[in-house]
């Protein structure tokens, strides 16, 4: 039998690894932009263009266009290819006015914008704040549903501590690692947390308890089943009964995903990434680290327990 | 239980016809569309919605610029909306939206605008009310104006349409004889010459709306100041006409009958209903906005970007679930094959139920759908594995499956519970606070795990075991087609 919870060393030297990395890559981020993940307009206020020009466009020659109508401070990009003519432009929120003036000089000075193409999205800073807030709820909700829920399931299971300790340990360990790599991405493509990477975020989440819980669930069928063997052989059967199921059925999902990243409009790209990101390490943190977790805890606990008989 | 099976290939058979019917791309006859009584009336359509992030337009929240922890009351809130939508009616646009949001939020949709800084201004403007000196010649109602406060915004400019009846015979005051019979012109003319205007609503101290045998009429009272000014423009100009003009459209136009001191008036609506009259009365109360109101977030779309969006969606939805049924098809070939055929009801109900309910389609949304398509698979993974593991422990193929059903039935039940309160914890989040494009991919992935509880299970298990029945001898002995 392939023995995965054997290697578990690895499994917390690279989980190990990756959470450094991504505790990194937020310091980065805040290093370079003032938090530890770069915020979109959803939560900070400000404005969002994107601008679809007839011809080519240059940073400085937007920014003058920008700095001409009262908005000095702004974070501008490319998007796509260069021959797109597509540039992002954040600052702080526009007004009507001001909107309409900036089109107008736009097309004067740079290129003329193709409005048909072009979107963009202003939020003032008190909504930003109520979204923050209400972003902060949802999370608590989640949060106490989802440990709620790993409580309930293993109410009756020996140990149950053990088992939902390290379910939650295995979650926090895979929000780390999503939110690191997208704080990569930020610097990367300027990717920006929004409304949408905390759906991505909390919907990969209960999935991927879901996916630890049904492992734990084997467990415990299993220890009645095999009353004979090693819990370390116990919780590895038990994996390599269940990973069947969570890959085949994940990797379906997946293949909508990356059909989505791929051909799929560019709005929801980073969306789709967070999620396939967020399932990858969900799975990964369920096998790698919630099962070998809970075998680490038992094997220290009976090695304490064969001390203090000794 | 073959009784029971059959039933269900009928009515599984029916609702998959009903669903492709809904879902083909053709104009529904008007009298099935009329039986969606829950969609609103005079708007009932097979169809399916865009929301603004894919057919293109402009949404804007307006929230009501009022102190932090000042109550809004409900009825100024209303009647901001109600004033909204006048002006936004005034665009001449189709399917425009404007609801109250929260307690002091009104939310405005406009599919399709070309113009979507005009169309900011017209709706968060304050709407100017004034009396204009108009001389011995009344004003056709409807018609533009100059004064001294300037000129209309903009030639094409939509105006406010002033809920007033065209054969209001409005007097001033209190003066039982009609001076000025009124017709209202189709399409104002403007009327040039600059108008001296002699009060603003500004100037208003008190409105109010009452009836009597003549029909409703509006009493006024002026601020003391403006009461003083009222009274000598009234005696020095007795026998002239004085314009009520809003936005620079005059909405009446009644003559001075006498000197009117103490600054009480009323304005006599003739046969106008209540509706049109509070309309105007609210109007003339609240100089137009009840309540100041200020662009809180607005988000405009290009129409072609959103077009290109919808076509890329349904290329890559195309191409994913493809592969998901090739997977299937491939992995475990006959169970695939009628997963697959399960998967195709179930994009064909969720499609249908999208254009009946209706469900407003977003980006987000449509990544919604199509995930739980991915996963609407997940079901019967779960039992295809499970019945793989009784084949292979020996038992029938019948037994296997009911086995498969039964066993995987909790470890379903459990993944789909969880999905739902994801969606539900999403759905509260995007409902109620400015995070619209949540709510859509809630909405979509809670419908999909919901129909999914029905392809997965009713009607897989149904195919399956009608096929056992018909071909369950022959592929005993054709393990592998099973994949097992």
């Amino acid at each position: 039998m392939f023995n995965l919870v054997e290697k578990r060393r690895w499994f917390f030297t690279i989980s190990a690894i990756l959470i450094v990395l991504s505790l990194g890559m937020m310091i980065l981020t805040q290093i370079r932009f003032g938090k530890p993940l770069r915020l979109a307009v959803d939560f900070t206020g400000g404005s969002l263009f994107v601008l679809h020009f007839d011809g080519p466009a240059t940073e400085p020659a937007i920014q003058d266009v920008f700095a001409a109508n009262g908005l000095p401070e702004t974070i501008i990009q490319r998007l796509g290819r260069p021959e797109d003519n597509t540039w992002q432009v954040r600052t702080r929120e526009v007004t009507p006015e001001q909107v309409r003036a900036i089109f107008s000089d736009l097309a004067e000075k740079v290129a003329p914008v193709n409005r048909d193409l072009s979107t963009y999205e202003s939020v003032s800073p008190i909504v930003g704040g109520e979204v923050t807030r209400a972003a902060g709820i949802a999370i608590t909700v989640a949060a106490v549903i989802i440990v709620g829920f790993i409580w309930w399931s293993f109410r009756r299971v020996p140990h149950s501590v053990r088992y939902g300790v390290s379910a939650i340990a295995a979650m926090f360990h895979a929000l780390i690692i999503v939110i690191g790599f997208y704080a990569l991405m930020g610097f990367l493509q300027g990717w920006e947390v929004d409304a949408l990477f905390l759906t991505a975020v909390l919907t990969v989440t209960s999935f991927s308890v879901q996916d630890t819980i049904v492992m734990f669930d084997r467990i415990r069928e299993n220890i009645l089943r095999y009353r004979e063997e090693p819990f370390e052989r116990i919780a590895n059967r038990s994996i390599l009964e269940t990973i069947h199921r969570s890959l085949a059925t994940q990797l379906n999902a997946i293949f909508v995903m990356i059909a989505i990243i791929l051909f799929g409009g560019e709005t929801i790209r980073p969306f789709i990434t967070a999620m396939l990101v967020g399932m990858l390490v969900g799975t990964y943190s369920s096998f790698g680290i919630a099962v070998p977790l809970v075998v680490a805890w038992e094997q220290a606990t009976q090695h304490r327990a064969r001390k203090a008989t000794a | 239980m073959e009784r029971r099976d059959q039933i269900l290939l009928i009515v599984i058979a029916l609702l998959a016809i009903l669903a492709v019917y809904v879902d083909l791309n053709i104009d529904h006859p008007a009298w099935l569309e009329n039986l969606l009584a829950w969609q609103p009336e005079g708007a009932r359509k097979i169809a399916i919605r865009y929301g603004l992030d894919l057919r293109g337009g402009l949404k804007v929240s307006l929230v009501a610029d009022v102190p932090e922890g000042q109550e809004v009351d409900r009825v100024s809130m209303e009647t901001a909306r109600q004033i909204v939508e006048n002006r936004v009616n005034g665009l001449g646009l189709a399917e425009t939206i404007v609801q109250i949001q929260g307690g002091r939020r009104i939310i405005v949709e406009l599919p399709g605008i070309d113009d979507p800084e005009l169309a900011i201004e017209i709706i968060r403007g304050t709407a100017l009310l004034e009396f204009v000196d108009a001389g011995y010649v009344p004003l056709m109602k409807g018609t533009v104006v100059t004064t001294t406060l300037g000129g209309p915004r903009l030639t094409e400019s939509p105006v406010v349409t002033m809920p007033v009846a065209p054969e209001a015979t409005p007097t001033l005051p209190l003066a039982p004889a009609t001076v000025v019979t009124e017709t209202a012109p189709t399409t104002p003319t403007v009327t040039p010459g600059v108008y001296e205007t002699i009060l603003t609503g500004a100037d208003l101290d008190q409105v109010g709306l009452d009836r009597d045998d003549m029909g409703y009429f509006i009493p006024f009272r002026l601020k003391a100041e403006a009461a003083d000014k009222f009274a000598q423009y009234t005696a020095s100009h007795v026998g002239q006409y004085l314009c009520i003009v809003l936005d620079k459209e005059v909405i009446s136009c009644p003559q001075i009958q006498e000197a009117i001191p103490g600054g009480n008036g009323r304005i006599t609506l003739g046969n106008a209903t209540y509706q049109e009259a509070h309309g105007l009365a609210v109007q003339l109360h609240y100089g137009a906005l009840p309540i100041p109101l200020r662009v809180e977030t607005a988000t405009t779309v290009g129409p072609t970007l959103g077009e290109i969006s919808v076509q890329k969606s349904v290329r890559a939805g195309i191409i994913g679930l493809s592969i998901v049924l090739l997977f299937m098809l491939v992995y475990y070939r006959v169970l695939g094959g009628v997963a697959d055929l399960a998967l195709l009801l179930y994009a064909a109900l969720n499609l249908a139920l999208y254009k009946l309910a209706p469900v407003t389609l977003t980006l987000p949304g449509i990544a919604g759908f199509l995930l739980s398509a991915g996963m609407a698979v997940d079901a019967n993974i779960l039992v295809f594995e499970r019945m793989k593991e009784e084949i292979r422990a020996g038992r029938s193929l019948r037994a296997a499956l009911e086995a498969g059903f039964n066993r995987a039935w909790t470890s379903i039940r459990d993944s789909q519970i969880s999905i739902l309160i994801a969606c539900a914890v999403l759905y509260f989040f995007g409902t109620n606070f400015g995070a619209s494009m949540v709510k859509g991919f809630a909405l979509t992935l809670a419908i999909g795990t919901m129909i999914n509880l029905f392809t997965a299970i009713v009607v897989t298990r149904t195919f399956l075991r009608t096929l056992l029945r018909l071909a369950g001898n022959w592929l005993q002995t054709r393990r592998w087609l099973l994949s097992v």
